[in-house]
């Protein structure tokens, strides 16, 4: 064999060796691929049967009068117990903080895209994202070092509160609120903007009449998201809430959530007890509530007229 | 009253460091069709920009010399924008509706200037809309979203919301460019119609749509003004061997 032909062949080898591994490179991206996508459908049909079947022996175990556990206000661990203050709690930390944080996150989002863009990029941006980057647990401390004292003093009661709740766990769904805003508003075309410009709109009149409708779905979006994340946050809330079990009076009163009850409780039960199916039931309420918001935020986005 | 619209005198304008147009002179007739065209880049659309002032939405603008509407200096600092805009409507290259109902769009303009007596904007809506020629085809579905409408149509709606304003000159920038045929044969009728009540300056790359739509052509070349006369002396009888070029297709 001469010299070329054995290139030839070696090379014709090599390649052959090249492509079958390419071959070999694509199935195992491929297995990659569907396995991951695989066991995070297979993770979420899981956590849900899971916490159904955990959450659901309550009523068909324990045979707990399921209306009985969603409006009762009493909670002592027993069959009689209901869950109606926990629930009630939730609902209003959740929508109080979207009452708190909605119009600072979407009015950041107004400022950071169409008024100060250099500054929002260069100075809100990075403030956000050490927001969402600061742990649930820092949130609670301040909570408690700095708001619910100054509650306290100023406003009345214990300072451990509804208001403090709603105070923290606002600025811990800011950022959220704030950044998918500001991604919505950013997509708002500029032919559109032109045009209200084009017809002698000053900025504000553009950004009131043009650009907010014209967001409308997407800033929805973004409230539900941080309603979502307020209503299953755990540890900043039951640091700061005061957890006492009933329904609060006021907004200075004390209230506990579906998650601060479950973190409090649960090292004090026994596995197999109502007391604890107790609490796997407030968990599926939970797991319930996030299908819930997805639900919504489906809903809301598919109104997207851009 | 002044027989121009506009008198710009000694105009020119800076992208950053960039210079865009050169002492652009020229006087734009009332109730005329004035069309510019020119290759790509030349400075077609700054220089339109420039007479409704939405160039200076570009940071690091600068315009210098003057630019006259109805006898008045617009680049004087006292002069609002917004106003000016009110009375010098504009058309855009690609049909831009709101996302809102035909009604809200032809509206726009007149709420946001606080009318909000129902009969009479009821009232601008239609007379703009049959303005527009387009009041047959829509006058069933105010109410319904502007966006859903053909190409043709949207642009014929974007006409029709500068009307509303009740201006008395409408800037065109390329607004058949992005039509088909069809539809771009009714715009350019809507044009002929339109000038019996307002000053059209129309901006185009379409040289026969010059000729088919315009009284007066004027010419531009890497941000100067070549020639600017009548429509027909300017297409069988150009002054300048660069206009000639362009026209006959020699470039761009
Ligand atoms: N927003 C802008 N920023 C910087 N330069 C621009 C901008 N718009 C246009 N230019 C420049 O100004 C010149 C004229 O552009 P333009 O008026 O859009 O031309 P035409 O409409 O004739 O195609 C071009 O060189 C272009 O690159
Ligand atoms: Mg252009």
């Amino acid at each position: 064999m001469s010299k070329a032909q054995n290139n030839e062949a070696v090379t014709h080898r090599l390649l052959k060796k090249n492509r079958s591994s390419a071959k070999r490179n694509e199935r195992t991206g491929k297995i990659i691929v569907f396995t991951s996508a695989a066991i995070i459908i297979a993770a979420t049909i899981a956590i849900t049967l899971f916490l159904g079947y955990k959450g659901l022996k309550t009523f068909f175990v324990f045979d707990i009068d399921i209306w009985n556990f969603l409006t009762s206000t009493t909670w002592d661990g027993t069959s009689e117990s209901g869950a109606f203050s926990f629930i009630f709690g939730s609902f209003a930390v959740t929508f109080l903080a979207a009452l708190f944080a909605a119009p600072i996150g979407i009015g950041s989002a107004i400022f950071m895209t169409e008024i100060a863009k250099k500054w929002g990029q260069k100075v809100l941006q990075p403030v956000i994202e050490i927001l969402v980057g600061i742990p649930s647990v820092v949130y609670g401390l301040i909570g408690v070092t700095v708001i619910v004292p100054l509650i306290r003093n100023h406003i009345g009661g214990l300072g451990f509160s509804l208001l403090a709740g709603m105070i923290v766990v606002g600025v811990m769904i800011l950022p959220t609120i704030t950044s998918i805003s500001a991604d919505a508003i950013k997509a708002i075309p500029i032919d559109i903007k032109d045009a209200a410009y084009g017809l002698g709109a000053t900025r504000w009149q553009t950004i009131y009449k043009v650009i907010i409708p014209a967001a409308l779905p997407s800033l929805m979006t973004a409230i539900v998201f941080g309603m979502a994340r307020a209503f299953g946050e755990a540890l900043a809330i039951q640091m700061v809430i005061g957890n006492v079990k009933g329904l609060p009076d006021s907004i200075t009163d004390q209230a506990a959530t579906l998650t601060s009850i479950i973190t409090l409780d649960m090292p004090h039960t026994t596995y197999g007890s109502v007391h604890n199916s107790l609490l796997w039931s407030l968990g599926l309420i939970l797991l319930v509530m996030s299908y819930v918001f997805i639900i919504i935020i489906r809903v809301v986005s598919s109104r997207r007229k851009i | 009253m002044d027989k121009y619209s506009y008198e710009v005198e000694n105009m020119n304008l800076w992208y950053g460091e960039h210079q865009a147009l050169y002492e652009i002179n020229m006087k734009i007739p009332k109730n005329k069709v004035t069309a510019i065209i020119g290759p790509s880049g030349c400075g077609k659309s700054t220089f339109l920009k420039g007479l409704n002032r939405m160039v200076e939405m570009v940071p690091g603008v600068k315009v210098a010399g003057k630019i006259k509407y109805n006898g008045e200096d617009i680049l004087n600092p006292n002069y609002h924008p917004e106003e000016l805009r009110t009375k010098v409507g504009m058309v855009f290259q690609h049909p831009n509706p709101f996302p809102k109902s035909i009604y809200e769009n032809v509206a726009f303009g007149a709420k946001i200037q606080g009318i909000r007596n129902k009969s009479k904007l009821e009232g601008l809506v239609e007379k703009s809309l049959k303005r527009a020629a387009i009041w047959d085809e829509v006058k069933d579905r105010l109410n319904t979203s502007a966006t859903g409408l053909s190409g043709g149509q949207q642009q014929r709606i974007c006409i029709a919301r500068a009307i509303a304003n009740e201006p008395d000159v409408i800037l065109m920038d390329e607004p058949t460019s992005a039509l088909d045929p069809i539809s771009t044969l009714r715009v350019e009728e809507l044009i002929q119609q339109l000038k019996e009540h307002y000053t059209i300056i129309i901006v185009t790359h379409n040289m026969q749509q010059a000729s088919r739509v315009s009284d007066k052509t004027a010419f531009f070349l890497n941000g100067e003004l070549v020639e600017f006369d009548d429509t027909d002396r300017i297409f069988s009888n150009p002054g300048d061997k660069r206009t000639e070029d362009y026209i006959s297709g020699r470039f761009g």
